[in-house]
């Protein structure tokens, strides 16, 4: 009854969240808000990990749930996984 | 809606009806511990704390220990000490003795009893005559607006999100509307996701408290001179999906529901008010689940993706999985699944439904799996350094 591969939580994200593992590479759909999105996904994606929706331009706001989880460290394009070694957190940051 | 509990004379009520050994001190706790595996029926707490400790320090690791022995969820009470100790067990004692008149309360001071064995033999005896009390005792029904309800989430996940927390957040729901409080915590957890329940705040007072110890939080970390990642997230939440502590929190703050914000509270302070209160609590669970117990709440309700076992001595923990694979992995320790929301076989309000009848059953005598399994977690949060 699994219907869908990725969710995307709300319609203005750039990320969609992967309810079951896939394999580079893929074609996938995603519903963001009420519009379709092909995305071609170019890296393995871990169930529960993320990838770009959209191409998300270094330095710029990743966002989840409506809200910034944090920036892109590098360019990120579409279908690539984002993750610690891509996204920047801007909060608790003691190192910077 | 009613549950079937224990009233006290105090007004509350209890869900449990625990006999329990608190040592106020860390060199009674092999006391505690023998008095307990003595006598069927008795739970028992450790901790590495009661000694050498100052002011603020000292005051809340009294206040989390004289709790646990005042709760609800707890019959009797036998609390022993070493003799020369910072916390006195005679004060804690005395402490609550004097908030719960009626309730029995039993002192063991290891070097006025001459020695461990004695010591144990007086607590065993003591404790024996309380467990004879306590299961003569009946339930009687009880609205379920009697219920605090403490809601964490520990081991996460990216599901966490998206199943477990929304349902719980549902359940949330429903308990306020009945006329029940549920207490938010683990502040560390809410970095990034502080302007979501600020909004929801019923004053401006309480929404400045709000933001006020998400900075002392996030100043406590950036002290440390790290990037936080590591510590929080944790690196299984990291493998589990979860890229940063503004990710982590926005999941997290689901569980919280959709009502309003009545207060933010200190550690470990008492819940005197119905609907929200956000404890203000570090993100380790087992320090998160000892101040929300001792703040008077008599269950919980732990989400989790990656998997725990833990339990409070004396308040039930129900584990809710967030999705199918952890719920079958660890079945022995996961009381509920939501991750049926991820696969499409359950709605968010269906689940969280299903929780809010299940804390109905807990809170009427069902035994969460921690609770069979034995476990009895306890940690208490220190603000000041041993002398």
């Amino acid at each position: 009854m699994v219907t869908k591969k990725a969710i995307v939580m709300e319609g203005i994200d750039n990320v969609a969240i992967v309810v079951e593992p896939i394999e580079a590479p893929a074609e996938i759909v995603v519903e963001a808000a009420s519009d379709k999105i092909v995305v071609h996904i170019t890296d393995n994606i871990p169930f529960g990990h993320k990838f770009a929706i959209r191409d998300i331009p270094e330095g710029s706001l990743i966002l989840k749930y409506g809200e910034p989880i944090g920036v892109a460290r590098i360019d990120i394009k579409a279908g690539q996984h984002v993750h610690v070694h891509n996204l920047e957190s801007k909060r608790g940051r003691g190192d910077q | 809606m009613k549950f079937m509990g224990y009233r006290r004379t105090d007004g509350t009520v209890g869900i449990r009806n625990h006999v329990i050994i608190i040592p106020s001190v860390v060199c009674a706790n092999r006391v505690a511990r023998g008095i307990s595996q003595l006598v069927t029926g008795t739970t028992w707490v450790e901790h590495q704390h009661g000694c050498t400790q100052l002011g603020a320090d000292a005051a809340l690791t009294r206040r989390v220990l004289v709790a646990h022995g005042t709760h609800p969820n707890v019959y009797g009470v036998v609390v022993v000490g070493l003799g020369c100790e910072t916390l006195r067990a005679q004060d804690i004692a005395a402490e609550i003795k004097k908030t719960c008149p009626d309730k029995p309360v039993h002192l063991v001071i290891i070097q006025d009893e001459g020695g461990s064995v004695k010591a144990i033999a007086a607590g065993a005896s003591a404790a024996r005559e309380m467990v004879g009390g306590a299961s003569s005792m009946e339930r009687t029904p009880s609205d379920v607006a009697e219920l605090i309800l403490g809601t964490e989430c520990g081991g996460s996940d990216a599901c966490s999100g998206i199943s477990a927390n929304p349902a719980l957040g549902v359940a949330c729901d429903l308990l306020i509307d009945a006329g029940g409080s549920v207490i938010l915590a683990e502040t560390t957890e809410l970095i990034g996701a502080e302007h979501l329940i600020a909004a929801r705040a019923v004053s401006e007072q309480v929404a400045a408290r709000c933001y006020d110890v998400i900075r002392r939080c996030e100043d406590s970390a950036k002290a440390m001179g790290v990037d936080m990642r590591g510590g929080q997230p944790t690196p299984g939440n990291i493998e589990g999906g979860l890229s940063s502590i503004e990710e982590k929190s926005l999941g997290c703050i689901y569980k919280a529901g959709t009502k309003p914000l009545q207060d933010v509270i200190d550690y470990a302070m008492p819940v005197t008010k119905k609907g929200l209160i956000w404890m203000d609590t570090p993100g380790q669970d087992i320090e998160q689940l000892t101040g929300m117990v001792a703040g008077g709440c008599q269950i919980v309700v732990f989400t989790t993706g990656r998997g725990t076992c833990c339990g409070s001595p004396i308040a039930p923990a129900i584990k809710v999985a967030t999705n199918t694979a952890i719920f079958e992995k660890m079945k022995d320790n996961m009381d509920m699944n939501a991750g049926t929301i991820i696969t499409g076989h359950e709605s968010i309000p269906q689940v969280g439904k299903r929780i809010l009848a299940e804390i109905v059953q807990v809170a009427s005598g069902k035994l969460v799996r921690a609770e069979s399994l034995g476990f009895n977690d306890f940690a208490i949060k220190r603000i000041g350094p041993s002398m």
